[in-house]
């Protein structure tokens, strides 16, 4: 009995004692508080980068997380809807529900795309709130930081001037990146491309790429070979220069695509951890580049 | 002298008119300058004026505009405003399920030999087209504090079932969790996922004899959550005993209650595990159920006493980098023990009893075990394998020689088992399509082919699965 009470005991004790207990449900989330929480802040992150974070299990061990969690950042927009209110249900913390300090939604920061006229699943797995896939622009990781420092601030009074000072300092490189980006990406604008699923349009919005067709008829809906062709048939006009998927995306209908168009099929990391490369915020945004570029030559 | 004068004279007329002359010149040119200038100024203002009425029709039009811009923005405020007021009605849902069967025994005689009759629902369904339950589903938070959920099943020969109702705190703080009303209880993996969520179209064999399905008591639950970073939960609950193994119980107090933990976690990013254990207790008072004696008569046999058990769970689920949209794997098992204890009453007029009361134990098991694999998106097949042990049935009354095993046919020894293999295919995460075939030997000697084609279509607000 002893060693049972010591046995729970010692399990309590690795519960971690960071100022800021952060659960992050998509990793650029968690790389963003990592990047103004520095060392004040334990981030958890929910899902790996080549996961599809609309098709998350509810595992026991993010309920386990949510329990001891400061601040839950979602994306919001509905992205995390089949999964994360199951979670907080189950967490038994008052601190993160819907609607506390402790309950961040990441697309409250930025301009929404995609927004629907008309909400009807007739038109697939559509989003009320627009596009939840807002981080593959960096101008709103920017957005999303300044939210997210207040909110941390807010919570972390006692570090609220290192978190300022971090994110100060984040925001100063991520300018300067983005500088960059926006330059080496000039030969991409007006550039035609056609996308497998919906994943893109902050990145094109920023880029100035034209999507001419999606290969899934309604987001979230698989695509046959017979659509395919028919995708391939209206499009060759427009002259699409390549086909994008992003890394959790299932490969076949973009090499499909790409085989029988004769364009190059492209996989972008879409978060970090989406590839090899994109190991933090910067190096996800090089990597999309990159990839980009090479197709493009 | 005179001409000189005169010349003079003119001269200085000339000379006075030399001025006079200039003035003249002068005032003509001021005249036309003036005149420009006012021609100017005239054109000036004209230009002015024009713009003026121009710049105030504009100002008249964007007052227009302005004004329709603050009609307009009210109507987007009052719009925003009604659909604010709309949203604080509860998320909606519908399940639509049906099916196809075609089953080789009569449905209406289906048994599971060895085990008391759990009062549920348990048969296979009717043969031919059927309509299953049509779930309504409504939730909503109720305050800060509180979450209600409605679950109504509509019987496809009409009436209403309230599959739950409960009210559910939302955070007590230091992982509590408080939940009261009607709900599926917390015990074993399956019995709080609702029929829709199944990885089969019907109950393991398990929950069939041990639950009546699924058990679903009134009464309050508490939950408490480890502070770890390993998933450790515990759990306890207390009811009426509305359903089996309970009876209903009319009387004071708690008839049913049931403890229960869960712990669970990762392996690497592909693997998630969970497992539990619970313990449910009843206390059934008169539990009735029919069976036919040895002269062929219905007869209605009453158990009173303590119904305790065991349930043992697992289950793993694996998924290639966490992502479970292309392939997946699920395996799950759980391990039912029960034992009853207490005093069997029967009405049979066989032998010497003519209503007649004895000593009544049981000591019985059963288990499940299933896979399903999604072995691209939207597919999955599945395979399932139940068995139970009826185990020892000690009926005071066959000992003591008032009756005979020929009046219990129901609880002869009988280990039934069933395997079953199910295809399903969901075009959409709104929609499944599930054909399914069972040989299922519940029954004592009357081993049953059962062909399922079902589907289950969910419509309105996006639910959330739990694991």
């Amino acid at each position: 009995m002893k060693r049972l009470v010591f046995a729970l005991f010692s399990l309590l004790s690795l519960a971690a004692h960071a100022e800021l207990n952060v659960f992050a449900t998509v990793p650029e989330w968690g790389a963003l508080v990592k990047e103004i929480g520095g060392k004040h802040a334990d981030v958890f992150i929910a899902t790996g980068g080549l996961q599809d974070p609309h098709h998350v299990e509810a595992r026991p061990s993010l309920i386990a997380r949510a329990r001891n969690a400061d601040l839950v950042v979602a994306t919001g927009a509905e992205l995390e809807v089949g999964w994360l209110p199951v979670i907080l249900r189950n967490s038994g913390n008052p601190r993160v529900q819907p609607g506390q300090p402790g309950n961040f939604e990441a697309a409250r920061a930025v301009r929404m795309l995609e927004v629907p006229a008309r909400l009807d699943r007739a038109d697939g797995d559509v989003h009320a709130g627009g596009n939840p896939h807002i981080q593959t622009d960096p101008r709103n990781i920017l957005k999303v930081g300044e939210a997210l420092v207040a909110r941390m601030a807010q919570l972390d009074a006692i570090n609220a001037n290192e978190y300022q000072a971090n994110f100060k300092h984040f925001a100063e490189r991520w300018k300067a990146a983005m500088a960059k980006w926006e330059a080496s990406a000039a030969p991409l604008r007006g550039m035609r491309v056609v996308t497998q699923h919906k994943a893109f349009p902050y990145l094109y919005d920023w880029l100035g790429i034209l999507e001419v067709a999606t290969l899934e008829p309604k987001p979230g809906v698989e695509p046959a070979v017979s659509y395919l062709a028919q995708v391939m048939n209206d499009v060759t006009t427009q002259k699409p220069r390549m086909v994008i998927r992003a890394a959790w995306n299932s490969p076949q209908p973009t090499e499909w695509f790409s085989e029988h168009a004769h364009i190059p099929g492209v996989v972008l990391p879409f978060t970090v951890g989406g590839s090899d490369q994109a190991r933090d915020l910067f190096s996800f945004f090089d990597d999309t580049l990159a990839q980009l570029l090479r197709a493009n030559k | 002298m005179y001409r000189a004068s005169l010349f003079v004279l003119a001269a200085c007329g000339v000379l006075a008119s030399l001025p006079a002359q200039a003035a003249d010149n002068d005032l003509k040119a001021l005249r036309e300058e003036i005149a420009q200038m006012r021609q100017a100024y005239e054109q000036r203002i004209n230009a002015l004026e024009a713009r003026l009425i121009k710049a105030e029709s504009k100002a008249d039009s964007a007052q227009t505009v302005a004004q329709q811009a603050a009609v307009q923005q009210n109507t987007v405020q009052q719009a925003a405003a009604s659909t604010q007021s709309n949203s604080f009605n509860p998320e909606v849902s519908m399940i639509l399920q049906g099916s196809y069967n075609n089953l080789k025994q009569d449905p209406n005689a289906y048994q599971i030999t060895g085990f008391v009759p759990t009062l549920g629902e348990v048969s296979p369904g009717a043969r031919g087209f059927s309509l299953g339950e049509s779930e309504l589903v409504l939730s909503a938070n109720i305050d800060p504090n509180w979450r209600g959920t409605a679950i109504l099943a509509l019987a496809p020969e009409g009436g209403v079932n309230v599959e739950n109702a409960t009210f559910e705190s939302l955070g007590l703080g230091n992982g509590f969790s408080f939940k009261g009303g009607r709900f599926f209880s917390g015990i074993g993996y399956m019995n709080e996922q609702h029929s829709h969520a199944w990885d089969f179209a019907d109950a393991p064999l398990a929950y069939k004899a041990f639950l009546g399905n699924q058990l679903g008591d009134d009464g309050v639950q508490v939950r408490w959550l480890a502070p770890t970073d390993l998933f450790l939960e515990f759990g306890a609950e207390v009811g009426r005993g509305r359903t089996f193994p309970g009876a209903g119980n009319n009387k004071n107090g708690v008839s049913q209650g049931a403890v229960f933990a869960h712990m669970g976690g990762d392996v690497g990013i592909s693997n998630a595990w969970r497992v539990g254990l619970s313990w449910l207790g009843s206390s059934p008072k008169d539990r009735s159920f029919d069976d036919t004696d040895s002269t062929g008569t219905t007869v209605s046999n009453r158990f009173s006493g303590k119904s305790r058990t065991w349930v043992a769970d697992g289950i793993w689920k694996w998924s290639p980098n966490g992502n479970s949209t292309v392939n997946n794997f699920k395996l799950q098992g759980e391990y039912f023990k029960r034992r009853e204890d207490g005093t069997l009453a029967s009405n049979s007029t066989a032998g010497a009893c003519g209503g007649c009361a004895a000593g009544f134990e049981t000591d019985q098991s059963g288990w499940y075990v299933q896979g399903v694999y999604q072995f691209m998106p939207h597919w999955r097949v599945g395979l399932r394998h139940d068995g139970l042990k009826s185990g020892t049935v000690n009926i005071g009354l066959i000992n003591s020689g008032m009756l005979s095993f020929a009046d219990f046919p129901q609880l002869a020894a009988h280990d039934p088992k069933r395997n079953t293999a199910m295809l399903d295919y969901s075009p959409s995460e709104f929609t499944r399509f599930r054909l399914q075939w069972a040989r299922d030997d519940s029954g004592i000697g009357a081993t049953d082919n059962q062909l399922f084609l079902q589907y289950i279509f969910s419509l309105g607000a996006h639910g959330a699965h739990a694991f």
